[in-house]
C-alpha cells in the first residue's frame, strides 16, 4: 500500500501554497525591512521609530489591546457560562451572540459610526432625554477619550464572538461529572467556575487569547472608519507608508514590529496558560 | 424554603435580564444600521434621528447607482468564491492527512499551519503586491483571492481535520474490507458524512474573504472589492453611502453565520487541541 | 478451501515489538479464537490478516494464495468491527448490500443475498431503517449480516460482542456460533473474554506479549495450560500456585503435604491446582479462610496457605466462616507442575 507517500501527497498542495504565499513573502518583508537599496541596514527602523507619530500609534495599539482584550475575555466567559446553563432558547441566543463573528471590522466601524457621528443615535438619544440642546461632535480632536471609547466599544462589540465560540466549544469538552463531583464535595457555583472550569479551559483560553491578541494588534479598519487620523495605530501607519508615502521599506519595518509584539504576546500567553503534561482532560 | 425559592427566582431574573441585555448589546447597533439604510439620504443626515426606519429605498438606490459600487460588489463575490474553492480544495486533503496518518514531519506541518494563524497575515500583502506585479497578476481578482486563501487555509485545514477526526476510522476500514479502494471508500462513505461540515467550512472561508479589508485595499486599485472601495472612499463619501455599504457588507454575513451555526462550535472543539 | 497460514509475522511500532514471529495455521472452516488481555497483539494480528495493518515481516496465505501484499478488498475476507461500523448515512439494506454493490452484482442478486442474510440474522423488519434508529444489538446483527452477505472465504471478528450487555452477549454468542457453523466459512475471532473463547472456539490461541502462548482446543487450554501465564489467565478464579520442595525422588512437599510429582527435575518448581478441583477433607493442605463468598451454586473461599493466596470453589452447603482453618484435598489427576524459572509446564511422563 502506498500509505507511506499518501499523507505527503495530501499535504503537498497546502505546503507549496503556504511556501509561495506565506513563507516567501515573509522572507521578502524581512528583507525589505532591513534594506534601503544599499545592503543591510537598520535605517528603516530608525526612520519609522523616530517619526513623531510612532510613539503615539505604538502606545495607542497597545492601550487599545490592553483595554479591549480583558473586557472581551470577561464578557465571553460570562456569556459562555450563561449559555452552558441554558435549557430553552440556547440555539437562538448563541446565534444572536455569534452574529458579530461574520461582520467585518470595516462594517463594525461603520455601524458604530451611526451611533457616534454628530447627527447619530447617541446624540439623538441624549437630546431626546433633554441632556443636550444641540448635537455635539463626539469624535473630534477635543475629545480623544471619547474617540478611544468609541473604538474600544466597536472592537468589543465585534470581536467578542470569536472568543465566545472557542470558549463554548471548550466548555463543551469538559465532562459534566467533574462539576457533579465538585458539587458533592461542597463547591458552590463560583468555586466550581474558578476551580473546575477555568483550569480545564486553559487550552481554549490560550487559543482564544492568542488569536484575539494578534488580531487586536492588527486593528485597522474599525479605527479608520471611526477615528480616521484622530487615533493613529500601527497598522494604519503601515498602510500610510505603503500608499501615501510609497515607502515599502518603512512599511515592512512596522510590519515586523507588529510581528515581534505579536510573537512576544503569544509566547507569554502560551507560557502562562500552559497545561502540565498529563493534566489535560 | 420560601427564602430559597425567592432567592432562586430573583437569581433567575438577574440571569434572564443578563441574557436579554447581552442580546440587545449585539442587536441594537445592527438595528441602528438598518434604520439608516432604510431611510432617505436626507433623513440619514438629519438630526435628531428617528428610531423607526421610514422604509425609504433612497440610500440603497444611491448606493446601487454610485459609480463603481456594483462592480466592487461583484468583485467581492468573485474573490470570496475563488477563496472558498481554493481553501477547500487545498485544505481538505491536508485535514484528512492530519486526521488519518501518522507521518514524519506531521508536527512541523501543524506548526506551519499554526504559525500562519499567529502571523499578521494582511502584512504579507506588501511584498506580494511586488511579486504580483512581476508575474502580471497585480490588481486582479485572482491575485487577491490567493492571499485571502492564505488567510482562510489554516482555518480550513484545522476545521476539516476536526471533521474527519469525528468520523470513526472503522467506517473507512469496513468499506475497505467490503471491496472499496481508498478513493471509493472516501467518496462512498466519508464524503457523504462530512459534506455538511465541509460546506460550513467553505462558507467560513467565504466570510473571511468577504470581510477582509487590508490586503484588498493594498492589492487592488482598479478592481476594488467592496471593502476596499468603502475604505478608500471613507473620507469623501457621504454618510448614507457608508451606511448602505455597511449594510450590504453585513447581510451575507448574517445569513452565513446562520447557515454554519451548528458547526461553529464543533469546529473549534477539536481544532483547539 | 480457505486455510489460513500465518508465516513468521512480526510487527513493530517504532521501538515497540507488538508481534514476535507468529506462526499459525487455521484450517478450513475452523473457528479460531485469538484470546488475550488488551495490548497482547491479538487485534494487530487480525488487522494484519485483514490488510488494515502492514506486517514488518512475514507472510499471510489464504487458500494457498499469498495475500499480504494485496489491499483488503482483494483478500476474500469480510470483517466485523468492535463498534460495528454500520454506515450512518445508509439504510440497513444498503449497509448489508454495500459490499455486493461494490462488486457490481446485478440488482436481483444483491436483493436476494441481502434478504437471505437479513433473515438469517433476524433483521428483515429493519431493512429500511438507519443506524441511528437501531439498538446496539441490532447494529451488531447488521454488521454480521453485512459480512456474511459477502460470502467470504474468511470472516474476521474483532471483539464483536464486547459492546453488548451481558445477557445479549450470551444470546448472540450462541447465535453467532450457529450461523458461522452453517455458513461454512473459516473464522478468526478476537476477544479478551475467556468465556466467549471457551464456548465458541474450535481452537484457542492464547496470546501474551506479542507471542502465542498456547494454541489448542478449549478443553486442552483449560486442563493442560502450557505455561503459568495461561494457567493464570484462563479460568475464573484462576489456578492456584504453591512452591514445592523435593523430599525424595518424585516426591514433593507442598505446604506440609506430600504429593508425587516430576522426577529428576532441576530447579525450583510450583505445584498448581484449579480452585474447583479441591474438596474439604480431614487431611490435606491446611488453609485459613479469609473471605467466604456464597455465589449461589457454590462457595468461593479465599484462603491463606503459608502466606500464599489460595482459592477454593466448594459446595455451597458447607458451613464455613472467615478465620476457620480447613484442610483441602486436591484431586490427584488434576495437579499440574510448572518450572518457576521458565514458567513452562512440566510433563510428568
Amino acid at each position: 500500500m502506498h500509505s507511506r507517500t499518501l499523507p505527503y501527497l495530501l499535504i503537498l498542495p497546502v505546503t507549496v501554497f503556504l511556501g509561495v504565499f506565506f513563507l516567501y513573502p515573509f522572507v521578502l518583508v524581512a528583507q525589505q525591512a532591513f534594506t534601503t537599496g544599499a545592503g543591510f541596514t537598520f535605517d528603516n527602523f530608525t526612520k519609522v521609530t523616530t517619526h513623531w507619530k510612532f510613539p503615539t500609534s505604538f502606545k495607542n495599539t497597545l492601550l487599545l489591546a490592553a483595554a479591549v482584550v480583558p473586557v472581551q475575555l470577561a464578557l465571553a466567559l460570562l456569556m459562555a457560562t450563561m449559555v452552558t446553563n441554558m435549557k430553552k432558547g440556547r440555539d437562538l441566543v448563541l446565534y444572536v451572540w455569534t452574529i458579530p463573528l461574520g461582520i467585518s471590522d470595516l462594517a463594525a466601524g461603520i455601524i458604530w459610526l451611526a451611533i457616534f457621528e454628530q447627527s447619530g443615535f447617541l446624540n439623538s438619544m441624549m437630546q431626546g432625554l433633554g441632556f443636550i440642546e444641540q448635537p455635539t461632535n463626539l469624535i473630534s480632536y477635543q475629545s480623544p477619550m471619547l474617540v478611544f471609547v468609541a473604538i474600544a466599544l466597536a472592537e468589543i462589540w465585534r470581536a467578542t464572538a470569536i472568543m465566545l465560540v472557542i470558549l463554548v466549544a471548550g466548555i463543551g469538552l469538559i465532562p459534566k461529572e467533574y462539576y457533579e463531583a465538585a458539587e458533592v464535595f461542597g463547591a458552590g457555583p463560583w468555586k466550581r467556575f474558578t476551580r473546575i472550569t477555568l483550569p480545564l479551559l486553559r487550552p481554549s483560553l490560550s487559543t482564544a487569547l492568542v488569536l484575539r491578541v494578534i488580531l487586536a494588534f492588527e486593528v485597522f479598519a474599525v479605527v479608520q472608519a471611526l477615528g480616521g487620523t484622530l487615533f493613529p495605530v500601527l497598522m494604519g501607519e503601515t498602510y500610510k507608508y505603503q500608499f501615501e508615502l510609497l515607502n515599502g521599506g518603512a512599511a515592512a519595518a512596522i510590519a515586523l514590529i507588529i510581528l515581534v509584539i505579536s510573537i512576544a504576546a503569544t509566547l507569554v500567553i502560551l507560557r502562562v496558560l500552559r497545561v502540565p503534561k498529563g493534566a489535560s482532560i | 424554603m420560601a427564602d430559597i425559592s425567592q432567592s432562586r427566582s430573583s437569581g433567575r431574573f438577574v440571569y434572564m435580564s443578563g441574557v436579554v441585555l447581552l442580546c440587545a448589546w449585539v442587536l441594537v447597533p445592527l438595528y441602528f444600521l438598518l434604520i439608516n439604510t432604510l431611510s432617505s439620504p436626507e433623513a440619514v443626515n438629519a438630526f435628531p434621528k428617528s428610531f423607526i426606519p421610514e422604509f425609504d429605498l433612497g440610500s440603497l438606490t444611491f448606493f446601487a447607482n454610485f459609480a463603481g459600487m456594483l462592480s466592487a460588489l461583484k468583485n467581492s463575490i468573485f474573490v470570496a468564491a475563488i477563496t472558498m474553492i481554493l481553501s477547500i480544495v487545498l485544505g481538505a486533503p491536508a485535514g484528512y492527512a492530519l486526521s488519518r496518518f501518522e507521518f514524519r514531519g506531521k508536527e512541523t506541518f501543524r506548526f506551519l499551519i499554526l504559525l500562519t494563524r499567529a502571523f499578521p497575515l494582511p502584512l504579507l500583502a506588501l511584498p506580494l503586491a511586488v511579486m504580483f506585479i512581476r508575474t502580471g497578476i497585480d490588481d486582479t481578482i485572482f491575485g487577491l483571492a490567493l492571499i485571502h486563501t492564505t488567510l482562510a487555509l489554516p482555518f480550513s485545514v484545522l476545521i476539516t481535520f476536526s471533521l474527519f477526526s469525528g468520523i470513526p476510522i472503522e467506517l473507512e476500514e469496513a468499506a475497505w474490507t467490503l471491496g472499496c479502494t481508498r478513493l471509493t471508500a472516501f467518496t462512498k462513505v466519508i464524503l457523504p458524512l462530512v459534506l455538511p461540515g465541509i460546506t460550513a467550512s467553505a462558507i467560513f472561508a467565504f466570510v473571511i474573504s468577504w470581510n477582509e479589508v487590508f490586503a484588498a485595499a493594498v492589492l487592488t486599485i482598479e478592481n476594488r472589492t467592496l471593502t476596499a472601495f468603502l475604505l478608500q472612499n471613507l473620507d469623501t463619501s457621504p454618510l448614507h453611502l457608508k451606511f448602505a455599504g455597511g449594510f450590504i457588507l453585513v447581510v451575507p454575513a448574517l445569513v452565513f453565520i446562520f447557515a454554519v451555526r451548528k458547526y461553529l462550535f464543533a469546529m473549534w472543539g477539536i481544532a483547539n487541541r | 478451501m480457505a486455510e489460513i497460514e500465518i508465516k513468521n509475522i512480526a510487527k513493530s511500532f517504532g521501538n515497540y515489538q507488538a508481534l514476535h514471529n507468529i506462526n499459525l495455521t487455521i484450517h478450513d472452516q475452523e473457528f479460531m479464537v485469538l484470546l488475550g488481555a488488551s495490548g497482547c497483539g491479538k487485534s494487530t494480528l487480525l488487522r494484519i490478516i485483514a490488510g488494515l495493518e502492514t506486517a514488518t515481516s512475514g507472510e499471510v496465505w489464504i487458500g494457498g494464495r499469498r495475500i499480504d501484499h494485496l489491499s483488503p478488498k482483494d483478500r476474500g475476507i469480510a470483517m466485523v468491527f468492535q463498534n460495528y461500523a454500520v454506515f450512518p448515512h445508509l439504510t440497513v439494506f444498503e449497509n448489508i448490500g454495500f459490499g455486493l454493490r461494490m462488486q457490481k452484482l446485478p440488482n436481483a442478486e444483491v436483493e436476494r443475498r441481502v434478504h437471505r442474510t437479513a433473515e438469517l440474522m433476524h433483521i428483515e423488519q429493519l431493512l429500511k431503517r438507519y443506524s441511528g434508529e437501531l439498538s446496539g444489538g441490532q447494529r451488531q446483527r447488521v454488521a454480521v449480516a453485512r459480512a456474511l452477505a459477502m460470502e467470504p472465504d474468511v470472516i474476521l471478528m474483532d471483539e464483536p460482542l464486547s459492546n453488548l450487555d451481558a445477557l445479549l452477549r450470551m444470546e448472540m454468542r450462541a447465535e453467532l456460533k450457529g450461523v458461522l457453523a452453517e455458513s461454512k466459512t473459516t473464522a478468526i475471532y478476537v476477544t479478551h473474554d475467556q468465556v466467549e473463547a471457551m464456548s465458541m472456539a474450535d481452537r484457542i490461541s492464547v496470546m501474551h506479549q506479542g507471542r502465542i502462548a498456547q494454541n489448542s482446543s478449549p478443553v486442552e487450554v483449560y486442563r493442560n495450560p502450557s505455561e503459568k501465564f495461561v494457567a493464570g489467565f484462563i479460568g475464573n478464579p484462576p489456578m492456584n500456585f504453591l512452591p514445592a520442595t523435593e523430599v525424595s525422588k518424585g516426591q514433593w512437599s507442598v505446604a506440609g503435604c506430600q504429593f508425587s510429582g516430576p522426577e529428576a527435575h532441576s530447579g525450583a518448581i510450583d505445584f498448581a491446582i484449579r480452585p474447583e478441583d479441591l474438596s474439604p477433607a480431614d487431611t490435606g493442605i491446611a488453609a485459613i479462610a479469609k473471605v467466604v463468598e456464597p455465589l449461589g451454586a457454590h462457595l468461593l473461599v479465599t484462603c491463606d496457605v503459608e502466606g500464599h493466596l489460595f482459592r477454593a470453589v466448594l459446595d455451597s452447603d458447607l458451613a464455613l466462616r472467615a478465620g476457620d482453618t480447613i484442610h483441602l484435598a486436591p484431586q490427584q489427576d488434576r495437579i499440574r507442575w510448572f518450572d518457576q524459572n521458565t514458567t513452562q509446564a512440566i510433563c510428568l511422563s
